[in-house]
Parts: structure tokens; sequence; C-alpha cells
């Protein structure tokens, strides 16, 4: 009794699975051959070639930067929220006071070379004053133009 | 004197230059039984330059294929710098393979390393002889064709077992152990799809099963049989892919966990030849699907007779070979869509699914054949 009553569901569960299984197949095999007939699907870059249009997705990260208006004023408040999240010490914010005695950015450092661009920073920043850019040909033969000042101007905010 | 089996325009116009250029020689080297010899010997050497010509020059030609369309399922666009659209990667890369050392590593016994193989060749080789390319375009037009194509196949797993074996690695004695119980389960499927194309076509012999298949489309053995010629098709598409060591069955190489399997060891030109002998296989067993199932070397005619002698203007090679791509890109699709099972669950399939089914169909084959008269 024991027996046949669990055979039956086996059963069905086997016969099931014969249906369900190729059919599973040829939907993997309905992706595949649509990635294999859509050329616009193809996302490899033919970079030295292209260089001219290339465009880089926006959700790149390349160097670090500071978002500046046009006359070149930016919104950091020299709050060092971006130094304290940064997991290999990239950042320097050295501030200084303005006549009135108040903490306003003096230069902002920056270490490109110990940089990993992982963005923690600018995920920290309270004040949105910096972004990753979409530079991606950043090699230098000459190590002292890794560290940068970001800061064009000082202390405002 | 060895009279062919199949005359063919080449055949006999070596058969009929022979005797003219010997009416030169002096009297005594002249005799009908001598001439036979020569031009015999002459055929055989053009059959042999032949077949290794269509095997060798397709490798490359495969190896590109199956790069672009890996790299198109893939969303990429493969090999791109070397010639055009990368024609010329695959060459540099069997050059490359050419002009390395070869050495094997210590504790490995030579003569079985380097005769492995070897011996992986010779099975593509010489099925690749006995599949008739066109109408009389057949090496060896022997009467057992399928019987010996069962038997031959075979030699690719003494290849590498004993590739494996003589290497002196755990990871290639278990690849190859792995892969010798997976081949010897699935040619059993193998041979009873082929026995059932024997069945329902009344002979063994590659040239008069492909010649049953005359006609349209709808005389093809796949579609023939109602049902049974697909499913058919589809099992021997599996067990041959399998037989093949292709993904999703490679668990002779599964390069996730055996680092290769059993060529692991393998270097250079021995390498090389483990890797040729994988693709000119997967050529033969296209070759093989083509002439069983898709009608060999016939055009497919639909039954409209305007179109059908267009598509009869087309020679029997182009419509052969049309058909050989089509299934290698069949297999290239499924080697880069699913993944591989495990390797219980690859016997469980073969001996708890495959073979069971086959024998259903071996029998409503025989059923089949005995209805319809
Ligand atoms: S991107 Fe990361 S590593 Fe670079 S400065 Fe910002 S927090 Fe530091
Ligand atoms: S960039 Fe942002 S987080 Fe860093 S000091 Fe300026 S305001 Fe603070």
């Amino acid at each position: 009794m024991q027996e046949s009553s669990s055979f039956i569901p086996y059963i069905k569960r086997y016969l099931k699975r014969c249906i369900t299984g190729p059919w599973s197949l040829l939907c993997g095999l309905s992706v595949t051959f649509k990635y294999f007939i859509d050329p616009r699907r193809i996302v490899t870059e033919q970079y030295p070639e292209n260089r001219k249009t290339l465009k880089m997705h926006p959700r790149y990260r390349g160097r670090l930067e500071m978002i500046e208006d046009a006359d070149g004023n930016n919104h950091c408040t020299a709050c060092g929220m971006c130094e304290r999240a940064c997991p290999n010490a990239s950042i320097n914010v050295l501030s200084t006071k303005n006549i009135a005695g108040k903490k306003v950015l003096g230069r902002y450092v920056y270490h490109f070379a110990s940089c990993t661009q992982c963005g923690l920073c600018v995920e920290a920043c309270p004040f949105g004053a910096i972004r990753m850019n979409q530079d991606f040909e950043v090699a230098t033969t000459d190590p002292n133009t890794l560290e940068m000042i970001l800061n064009k101007k000082e202390g405002q905010g | 004197m060895f009279v062919p089996s199949v005359t063919n325009p080449i055949g006999d116009f070596v058969r009929n230059l022979v005797p003219q250029v010997t009416a030169y020689l002096p009297v005594a080297f002249q005799s009908e039984t001598l001439d036979s010899v020569v031009a015999f010997l002459i055929n055989a050497v053009i059959c042999i330059i032949a077949v290794c010509a269509v095997n060798i020059g397709s490798a490359p030609i495969l190896i590109y294929m199956e790069r672009k369309v890996c790299a198109h399922v893939q969303c990429r666009l493969g090999p791109m710098r070397l010639g055009w659209h990368g024609t010329m990667q695959t060459i540099a890369d069997v050059l490359k393979m050419l002009f390395k050392e070869v050495y094997a590593p210590s504790g490995a016994d030579k003569l079985m390393f380097y005769t492995a193989p070897m011996i992986v060749l010779i099975a593509p080789f010489m099925v690749c002889a006995l599949i008739p390319f066109s109408k009389d375009l057949v090496v060896a037009d022997v009467s057992m064709g399928i019987p010996l194509i069962i038997a031959v196949n075979g030699f690719g797993v003494l290849g590498i077992l004993l590739g494996g074996w003589s290497s002196n690695n755990k990871y290639s004695l278990l690849g190859a152990l792995r892969s010798g119980a997976q081949i010897i389960s699935y040619e059993i499927s193998f041979a009873m799809i082929l026995l059932f194309v024997v069945m329902i076509s009344g002979s063994t012999n590659l040239m008069d099963i492909t010649m049953s298949q005359q006609g349209t489309v709808f005389d093809w053995w796949i579609f023939k049989i109602p049902v049974l010629g697909f499913i058919a098709f589809i099992l021997f598409f599996i067990s041959s892919t399998a037989e093949m060591n292709r993904a999703p069955f490679d668990i002779a190489e599964a390069e996730q966990e055996l680092t290769g399997g059993y060529h692991t060891e393998y270097n250079g030109t021995p390498f090389a030849m483990f890797y040729l002998a994988e693709y000119i296989a997967l050529v033969t067993n296209s070759a093989l699907a083509t002439t069983c199932f898709l009608g060999g070397f016939h055009a497919p005619c639909i039954g409209f007779a305007p179109v059908d002698n267009v598509l009869n203007m087309v020679p029997g090679l182009v419509w052969f070979f049309g058909k050989v791509f089509f299934m290698i890109w069949c297999y290239m699709m499924v080697r880069w869509t699913f993944v591989r099972p495990r390797v219980d669950q690859l016997m469980d399939f073969e001996w708890k699914f495959l073979l069971p089914v086959n024998l259903v169909l071996l029998t409503a084959g025989a059923a089949w054949i005995a209805i319809s008269g």
C-alpha cells in the first residue's frame, strides 16, 4: 500500500519532467539563437579603431573629479566624509579658515595612483560635490602627475 | 582486377591514362595486370590525399567557425585582428602549436604517450573514407559500412584511455576513466540509432542508405517515418555529442574540475592532434547524421517541379557540405548553450533514459515496417 501511494506521484513527476526538461532546454536555445542572429546585442568595442566615436557607459567609474560650475565654484564644505570613506586613503582634504573664521576647503588632494575607483567617496559626500568621470585613457609615464589637486578655487561653501 | 565499386570521372581518367603512358615503356613492362595495379595505386594515393585534405583542411575552418559562433552567442565579436575579421588567427594558432617544443612528463610511458594521439586520429579518418560525398564520390564503398563505423569509432576511446593512463598524472587518469565510461555507454545508444537507420533503409551500405532517401524532403528518414524519424534524429544528436566528448557532455575535459582531463600533460603537436581529432570527429559525425537522416547529397526538393529543377542543378557535393555545416552549427549552438551535467547524471541519462527509449524506438520502427509493408 505504502509502495503504490508513493509510486504514482513519482511516475507523475517523472513524466512531467520529461516535458519540462526539453522545454527548458529549448528556451535556453532560443535565447542563444536570438543573441546569435542579432548583431545589435554585441558589446565588444573595437577600441583603438573606434576611438573617435567610443562612448563610455554612464556607469563607468574613471578618475575622481569635482563638480564645478562655469565659474569654477564647487560645493565642497571640507567636511572630510569622503576622506574617511576612502578605504585606501587616496583623498586628503586640507581645510583652511576664511575671513569669517569658518572652515572651508583649502586643497583637495587626490592620489590617483592608489585609488581603486570604488566610488565610495562619491557615495559618502553629503553635498554631491564630487563624481567619477568617464576618463579611461589615464596611463602615464610620470608618477607625479597622479597626485592632483581637484579644486580650482579655495574656500567656498 | 581491382574493379572499383563506384566509378567516378577521376578514377576513370587515371585508369585510361595509365595504359597510354605505359605504351611508351619497353614491351617487357606492358601487361594488363601491371596497368591495373599501377592505376589502382595511383587512385589510392589520390583517395588518401583527398581524405587528408577534407579532414585537415576543415579543421582550421571549424576552429574559426567555433570561435565566431561562440563569440556571437555570448554577445562578443570573436577574433577580429589578424586578417579580415580574424580569418588568419586560426592559421597563426596552428603554426604556434606546430613550433612548440614537444616533451613528455617524467615517469610517463613515452611509447604510449606518443601513440595515443595517433590512435585517436584513426577513427575519424576511417569514418571519413566511408562517407559518400556525392553520387560518385566515395573512397570506400563497403557493403558493411554501418558496422564498420560502429567498430572503428571505438578506437577513439582507446586513444583517450592510453593518453590519460600513460601521462602519469592524476587528472589525466581521472579524465580518461570518466570519458572511457562515458563513451562506452553512449556508444550503445549510438549503435542502436544507426541500427534503426539500417532497419528502415534495409541496407548497411552508406551509399544505399543515401539512395533510399531519394526524392523530396519528405523522403528523408527524419521526416519519412512520422515522429519516429525525428525522435531518432534527436537521439542520434545526443549520443553523437557524447561520443565526440563535446559540451554539454565534455566530461573528459571538464577544465574546471580536471584541468583539461586526458590531455592535461600534452603540448605542441600531440595536443594539436587531439584537438584535430575532436574537430574531424565533428565533421564525420555531422556527415553521418546528414547521410542517415538528412538525405545525404540529395537536394532538398519540395515536390514542385520548377523549383526542384533549379535545386537539382546544384551539385550534390555542395548540398552535402551545406547540410554538414548546418549540423555542425547545431552542435556548436548546443555546446555554447547548455551546461555540463555531473558524471552520475550523465550515466543516469544514458542507462535509465536513452537506452530504454532506444529499445522502444527500435521496436516501434519494426512495427512501423511491418504495418506499412
Ligand atoms: S574611488 Fe574609492 S579609492 Fe578612489 S578616492 Fe574614492 S573612495 Fe578612495
Ligand atoms: S567632497 Fe564632499 S565629502 Fe569630501 S570634503 Fe567635500 S563635501 Fe565633504
